[in-house]
C-alpha cells in the first residue's frame, strides 16, 4: 500500500489494507498511554488548514497531529479574514494555497467541496467535512476507537442514532462499519434517515444497515451506540430545526434496555443528547474518542507526505 | 402529396424522435445557436409520430453535421433520439443516441447543497445505471434518476 501524494476525500478512497495499516501506525503513534510524543517525520513539511467552518476537535486535533510530526501549520479558523469574506471562491483559494503547503486539509460547508479542491490543487487534499457529505477522519477515528474498546473491528452490533440524513460522519462510518463485517442499525426521528445512495453504498460492500425508530429494541442486542446531534447549521428554516430539537436524549433511564458494558460514542460537540450523568459509565468513550483524533491524524498525514516512513513499515509487518 | 410539417434540409443534422416539448432543452444542451453562427435551425413540437403513438419534438439544423460525441449529450434529455446527418437531402448516417459513460455539464446537481452549484465548474456525473436511468454527482455523490434529469 502506498498513500504517498493521494487525496483522502472519502472512506471509499482507502482499500481495507490502506485502513488497517492506518490504524496500525495510529496504534504504533498512540503508544500505550494514547498520547503521542513529539517526532520529526514531518520536520520539513507544512501542512495547511483551511477550515470554512466552525470546528474545535478537527482543527485542533490536524493541527496537534502536524506539530507532533515536526510540521508546520499555516491556514485560518474561520473565512471571515480571508478573501472569501470579498467574494473569492473556493476554486481561486485552493489554487494559491497549494503552492504554499505540501498538504491541505479542507472544512467547507458545500457537499462535494473536498473532491473539487482535490482536482484543482497541486498537492494532496484530506477531506476534513464537506457539508454534510463525508468526513473521512472522523471515521476513521470512530473506527480506531470501535477497536480499541471492543477489542475487535468486525463482527460488533453498532447502532447508529440522530440526524443521519445531514451527519455527515455517520455517511462514512455506515460504509466503513459494513465493509468490515459489522451489523449497523440506523435509528433516528422521522425525516432525518440516512440518504437510500448510502444504504446502497453499505450494502455494495458489505451487509445492508436496518432502519429502524425503536431505538429501545435496537439497543438490546448494541455493542456500540453511535449517538450524533440534530445539527442545526444544516437547517435553513429555524423552525424545522426546533421540530427535530431534543426528539431523542441518552440518559441512564433508556441505557437500562442496553448491556451493562454497552460503548457509547459521540463525534461531540453534543448538544443536549447525551445526559452527563451518562459520563460515568465506564463504555462512555467520546473523550478517548477525541483524544485519538491525533494519533490517527498522525498517521494519515506521514503516510501521504512521508515516502516509507520506518515506522509504517515496522507497523504494517 | 406528403406534408411537410419543417422542409426538408440539404445538408445538416436531422434530430427525431425527441420527447415533446424537450427540443428546446436539446438545443440548449447542444449550444445552438452558436454565436455568430448563421445555420438555419429548425425545431418542431409536439409532431405526431405518423404511427399513432402519440407526439414528438424534431430538430433540424442546416449546414452543420453535429460530431457524435457532442449528440451523445442530449441522450439524458432524449435517450430514445435518433439523429440522421444529411447530405444532399439524402440521409447519409443514421445512428441512436448513446449514453456516455460520464456525462459533463449537461445537468445541474439538484443537491441545493453541491459545490458545483456556486464555483466556476461544470457539473459532471458518472451514469451508475442505465435502465433505468440512474447517475451520480462525481462531488456530491447525490443520486438523480430520469424522471429527475429529463
Amino acid at each position: 500500500m502506498t498513500l504517498l501524494d493521494r487525496d483522502v476525500i472519502a472512506v471509499s478512497d482507502l482499500s481495507d489494507d490502506e485502513i488497517q495499516a492506518l490504524l496500525r501506525l495510529a496504534r504504533e503513534f498512540a503508544g500505550p498511554e494514547g498520547r503521542p510524543t513529539p517526532r520529526n517525520e514531518l520536520a520539513d513539511r507544512i501542512v495547511a488548514c483551511l477550515f470554512f467552518e466552525p470546528s474545535t476537535r478537527t482543527r485542533l486535533s490536524f493541527e496537534s497531529a502536524a506539530h507532533r510530526l515536526g510540521a508546520r501549520v499555516i491556514g485560518f479558523s474561520s473565512p471571515a479574514a480571508t478573501s472569501f469574506a470579498k467574494g473569492e471562491t473556493l476554486s481561486d483559494t485552493i489554487r494559491t494555497v497549494s503552492h504554499y503547503a505540501d498538504l491541505i486539509v479542507l472544512r467547507h460547508p458545500k457537499d462535494g467541496s473536498a473532491r473539487l479542491a482535490a482536482e484543482l490543487s497541486e498537492v494532496p487534499v484530506v477531506n476534513a467535512g464537506d457539508g454534510s457529505h463525508s468526513h473521512p477522519t472522523q471515521s476513521l477515528v470512530d473506527f480506531f476507537t470501535i477497536g480499541d474498546e471492543r477489542g475487535t473491528t468486525t463482527n460488533n452490533n453498532v447502532v447508529l442514532l440522530g440526524d443521519l440524513r445531514f451527519g455527515r460522519t455517520t455517511h462514512s462510518l455506515a460504509t466503513l462499519l459494513s465493509r468490515f463485517g459489522n451489523k449497523v442499525t440506523c435509528v433516528s426521528p422521522p425525516g432525518l434517515e440516512m440518504p437510500e445512495g448510502v444504504i446502497e453504498e453499505c450494502a455494495r460492500h458489505g451487509r445492508r444497515p436496518d432502519q429502524t425508530n425503536d431505538l429501545v429494541g435496537a439497543l438490546a442486542d448494541a455493542d456500540v451506540l453511535y449517538v450524533t446531534r440534530i445539527q442545526k447549521e444544516r437547517f435553513a428554516d429555524p423552525a424545522e430545526y426546533l421540530k427535530y430539537a431534543g426528539s431523542y436524549r441518552i440518559d441512564d433511564d433508556i441505557l437500562r434496555h442496553a448491556e451493562a458494558d454497552l460503548t457509547i460514542l459521540h463525534p461531540l460537540p453534543r448538544v443536549g443528547e447525551i445526559d452527563h450523568a451518562v459520563d460515568r459509565r465506564p463504555g462512555a468513550a467520546w473523550f478517548r474518542q477525541a483524544r485519538n483524533g491525533v494519533p490517527v491524524r498522525m498517521a494519515l498525514l506521514t503516510s501521504i507526505l512521508k515516502e516509507t516512513p520506518q515506522i509504517l513499515t515496522e507497523a504494517t509487518r | 402529396m406528403k406534408e411537410f410539417i419543417v422542409p426538408p434540409i440539404r445538408n445538416g443534422t436531422v434530430i427525431d424522435h425527441i420527447p415533446p416539448g424537450k427540443s428546446v432543452r436539446v438545443l440548449e444542451v447542444l449550444g445552438i445557436p452558436r454565436p455568430g453562427s448563421t445555420s438555419i435551425v429548425s425545431l418542431a413540437m409536439n409532431v405526431e409520430t405518423g404511427r399513432g403513438a402519440g407526439r414528438k419534438d424534431i430538430v433540424k439544423i442546416e449546414d452543420r453535421e453535429l460530431e457524435r460525441e457532442e449528440l451523445d449529450r442530449i441522450a439524458l434529455i432524449a435517450p430514445g433520439a435518433t439523429i440522421n446527418i444529411i447530405r444532399n437531402y439524402d440521409v447519409a448516417r443514421k445512428h441512436t443516441v448513446d449514453l456516455p459513460d460520464t456525462i459533463e455539464g449537461v445537468v445541474q446537481c439538484q443537491n441545493p447543497d453541491c459545490v458545483t452549484l456556486s464555483e466556476p465548474v461544470a457539473s459532471r456525473f458518472q451514469v451508475t445505471s442505465r435502465d433505468p436511468l440512474v447517475i451520480r454527482c462525481d462531488y456530491c455523490r447525490h443520486v438523480l434518476s430520469q424522471e429527475a434529469v429529463a
